[in-house]
């Protein structure tokens, strides 16, 4: 077990995460009745203040929270206890976060930033929205160096040496998020608070917009790193196994340190003020990304088969058989990854150019998202909460837990396969996302989007009421796992945390050489953003006025 | 490091796929003018409705075969008067904003434009099928996003 | 060395074959779009 105050640092954290999660899904469910109009929200709540809370608590503050506690205890126990700095800044981290958090949140409510998590110009929000969103981020950062920070001591005091895989991975997303974070602090800190405090008059729409989409692709990956980490890390354990291959599973994660963040075009394929050059060139970049997606793939196939034939399975599948379907801890990640399949195919298409057109800010893409963020690494951080919590508190996580445990990952992934497929459909149909109610008057277009078999409310409502179901089921697991269940007594009634050996011994040093890396990465930022936007800002048209049409 | 035979076999089949889906879109969209909707073009947008083409938002025949088509995207409609345009013709469309983001997207066709204000975005495209057509905004724009729409009619 | 050749030797067809369905699932859907995108 690891030392009591790192446990109360990701406890908090995952008290955070937690909380965000229940009011996030409860928005869910609210915007699925809205849009089908058998709700009418009392006239001080609006469709979009909702779905801005829904944006913001799930994909920026469940996610966030979730992953320092995962990491906090991973490095923990990995590396070793913290040190006082270390768990200082850690603290100091979290309370920026935290009231970051409450800032951004107190604001939505008050009905003064119903402009959505991706908070576009000039749609303007009060002026403490955007600080409190940058609060968040730099919250992250003090988060991020502390970890860093105790990283270092350990390279240190271990001089020449690999770290542990776990670590490596850590330090790999922290890389990630510190570099992709430039664009939106650069931003939010020199754009929109001046503007929103009325120190300027006007903002460079386009140039605000880039600046965010420099952040916001590489931000779905350090949501799906953390993940990534436990199908690494965490799965050969429970399979019985060691990790495939550790130089591969290094060698894929610094690939997404060079891919992940100069692509972001690729979410502004149909709109002006860049060149069709620029946004190829994002294209290209955006594709040499699945490569590492690719490699993780075939590791975890790998890893399963291995596990399988060990333990007698026999033949092409018979493996297969062999999984330890049991574990909740494991089903719930093996599900989590299944989804991902038509989620990362999904990915390809939005990226690939004019295919965009058929699908950009439709319905297909929030089907899209919620079958990457919302299943497989949400669907991964619920399994790995069912031990996290337990191992973090010394509490006991009984049989009766494991079969909610079952109950909770199954109603989620059944609600997640009827909402999102009714999104997907409705999207390639036409449908738009981001809409309180798409009936258009009862357009004819619009009626026949929702007269399909899976293409209809009903569909998407009773996917949306499991999902919600199965929310609380979860929640109820957290509450019992955090304040209730009994102490565990013996060693068999402690919960583990399940860290799989990696044999570094065929690892070449230089994956480790995190300057190697940077400078790659920022080579390539600057080939796909230098020219791009300083012709956005020299060429800039006349700024825009700030707008309050909510 | 080292790569198991299959991982090979299957990182080439996966690089080979991508090759291809990027060679298919990059020579339909470079060599047959499939780009998406973009341009470079900017305007002043306090000053939209007195420069041309906004000033006279609408339809407006460049040629026997090409017309242009100019709208003025706001909060929460389309000055957009008389959208009729022929079938089997060349359309031009032109949008920019007085105000926020948004969308000018024809349902059922590959019109999917984002509209930016200071912006001008620009997209061709020949409707195949007379009838008329949903268009609407799919960025949201704020409360009235969901009712922001409005129809062209293709004779 | 030793590790290498261990590696070379496991038998990993059901791997082979399970990553060829996600391409698969990759080709088709991606071809199925395109086919919409020049439909419209
Ligand atoms: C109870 C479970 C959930 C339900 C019922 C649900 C439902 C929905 C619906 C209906 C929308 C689309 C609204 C629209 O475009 O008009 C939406 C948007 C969204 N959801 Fe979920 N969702 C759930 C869980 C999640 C989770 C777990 C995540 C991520 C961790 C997530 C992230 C998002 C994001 C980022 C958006 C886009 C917000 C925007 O357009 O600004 N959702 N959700
Ligand atoms: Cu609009």
């Amino acid at each position: 077990m690891i030392a009591q105050p790192e446990r109360k640092i990701a406890l908090w954290h995952l008290g955070v995460a937690y909380t965000a999660f229940l009011i996030g899904t409860l928005m869910g469910v609210l915007q699925v009745f809205i849009r089908n109009d058998a709700l009418q929200l009392p006239a001080w709540l609006d469709y979009y203040q909702i779905l801005t809370a829904h944006g913001v608590l799930l994909a920026l503050i469940y996610t966030t929270f979730f992953i320092f506690a995962f990491f906090i205890t991973g490095m923990s126990k990995s590396l070793g206890s913290f040190g006082p700095k270390v768990r200082l800044f850690s603290w100091i981290g979290l309370w920026v976060t935290l009231l970051g958090t409450v800032m951004a949140t107190v604001m939505i409510i008050a009905g003064e930033a119903s402009v959505l998590y991706t908070f576009y110009a000039p749609l303007k929000a009060n002026g403490f929205y955007y600080v409190g969103l940058a609060l968040v981020i730099i919250g992250t950062w003090v988060s991020s160096f502390a970890l860093v920070g105790h990283y270092i001591v350990w390279r240190r005091k271990n001089k020449g040496q690999l770290s542990p895989l776990f670590a490596f991975m850590t330090i790999t997303t922290i890389v990630l998020w510190i570099i992709a974070c430039l664009g939106v602090v650069a931003t939010v800190l020199f754009q929109y608070i001046p503007w929103a405090f009325g120190w300027t008059d006007t903002i460079n729409v386009e140039l605000s917009r880039s600046l965010f989409w420099y952040f916001g692709h590489p931000l779905v990956y350090f949501w799906l790193l953390p993940a990534y980490i436990a199908w690494y890390t965490i799965v050969p354990k429970l399979l019985g196994v060691k990790v495939f291959s550790d130089s591969l599973a290094r060698l894929a994660f610094v690939l997404f340190i060079l891919f992940s963040i100069p692509v972001g075009f690729h979410h502004q394929l149909t709109e002006p003020g860049i060149s069709n050059f620029w946004k190829f060139l994002q294209v290209v970049l955006t594709f040499m990304v699945i490569v590492p997606s690719l490699m993780t793939a075939f590791s975890m196939f790998a890893t399963f088969e291995i596990s399988g034939r060990k333990k007698g399975g026999t033949g092409l599948f018979g493996w297969f058989k062999k999984l330890p379907w049991r574990d909740v801890r494991f089903t719930s990640i093996f599900i989590a990854m299944a989804f991902f399949i038509p989620g990362g195919a999904g990915g390809i298409i939005n990226a690939s150019f004019q295919l965009n057109e058929v699908v950009h800010n439709t319905l297909w893409i929030v089907g899209h998202f919620h079958i990457t963020v919302g299943t497989p690494v949400a669907m991964t951080f619920m399994g790995l909460t069912f031990w996290l919590i337990p191992y973090l508190t010394g509490r006991r996580f009984t049989k009766r837990m494991q079969r909610l445990g079952f109950v909770q990952i199954i109603t989620w992934s059944i609600g997640m396969l009827l909402m999102s497929t009714a999104q997907h459909v409705l999207g390639l149909m036409g449908a738009p996302r981001r809409t309180a109610y798409s009936g258009y008057n009862d357009h004819p277009s619009a009626m026949e989007w929702f007269d399909g078999i899976i293409s209809n409310h009903v569909t998407m409502a009773i996917g949306g009421t499991i999902l919600f179901l199965s929310a609380m089921i979860l929640m109820y697991i957290v509450i019992m796992t955090m304040f209730v269940l009994p102490k565990a007594e013996t060693p068999e009634q402690m919960v583990e945390f399940p860290l799989a050996e990696s044999d570094m011994s065929n690892t070449p040093k230089w994956l480790e050489n995190w300057w190697i890396w940077i400078s790659i990465a920022a080579a390539l930022i600057i080939i796909a953003y230098a020219i791009p936007l300083t012709h956005m800002i020299q060429h800039a048209p006349p700024g825009s006025k700030g707008f309050i049409t909510w | 490091m080292h790569f198991h035979k299959y991982e090979k076999i299957w990182l080439s089949f996966g690089i080979v796929s991508l090759i291809v889906f990027l060679s298919v879109v990059g020579v339909s969209a470079f060599s047959q003018n499939h780009t998406p909707s973009g341009g470079m073009d900017t305007i002043d947008p306090e000053k939209v409705n007195e420069t041309a083409p906004f000033d006279n938002p609408g339809v407006t025949q460049l040629d026997e075969d090409t017309y242009q088509v100019a709208i003025v995207a706001l909060a929460f409609g389309y000055n957009a008067p008389d959208l009729r345009v022929p079938a089997g013709k060349e359309i031009i469309f032109k949008v920019t904003s007085t105000d926020v983001v948004h969308s000018f997207t024809i349902d059922d066709t590959k019109v999917n434009m984002m509209v930016v204000p200071g912006r001008i975005t620009t997209k061709s495209y020949t409707f195949e099928e007379p009838g008329k057509y949903l268009i609407l905004c799919n960025e949201y724009c704020g409360t009235g996003h969901h009712m922001m729409s409005t129809e062209i009619e293709v004779y | 060395m030793d590790k290498k050749q261990s590696n070379h030797e496991v038998n990993l067809k059901g791997t082979l074959v399970s990553v060829f369905f996600v391409g698969i699932v990759i080709v088709a859907m991606w071809v199925a779009v395109y086919l919409m995108y020049v439909a419209r």
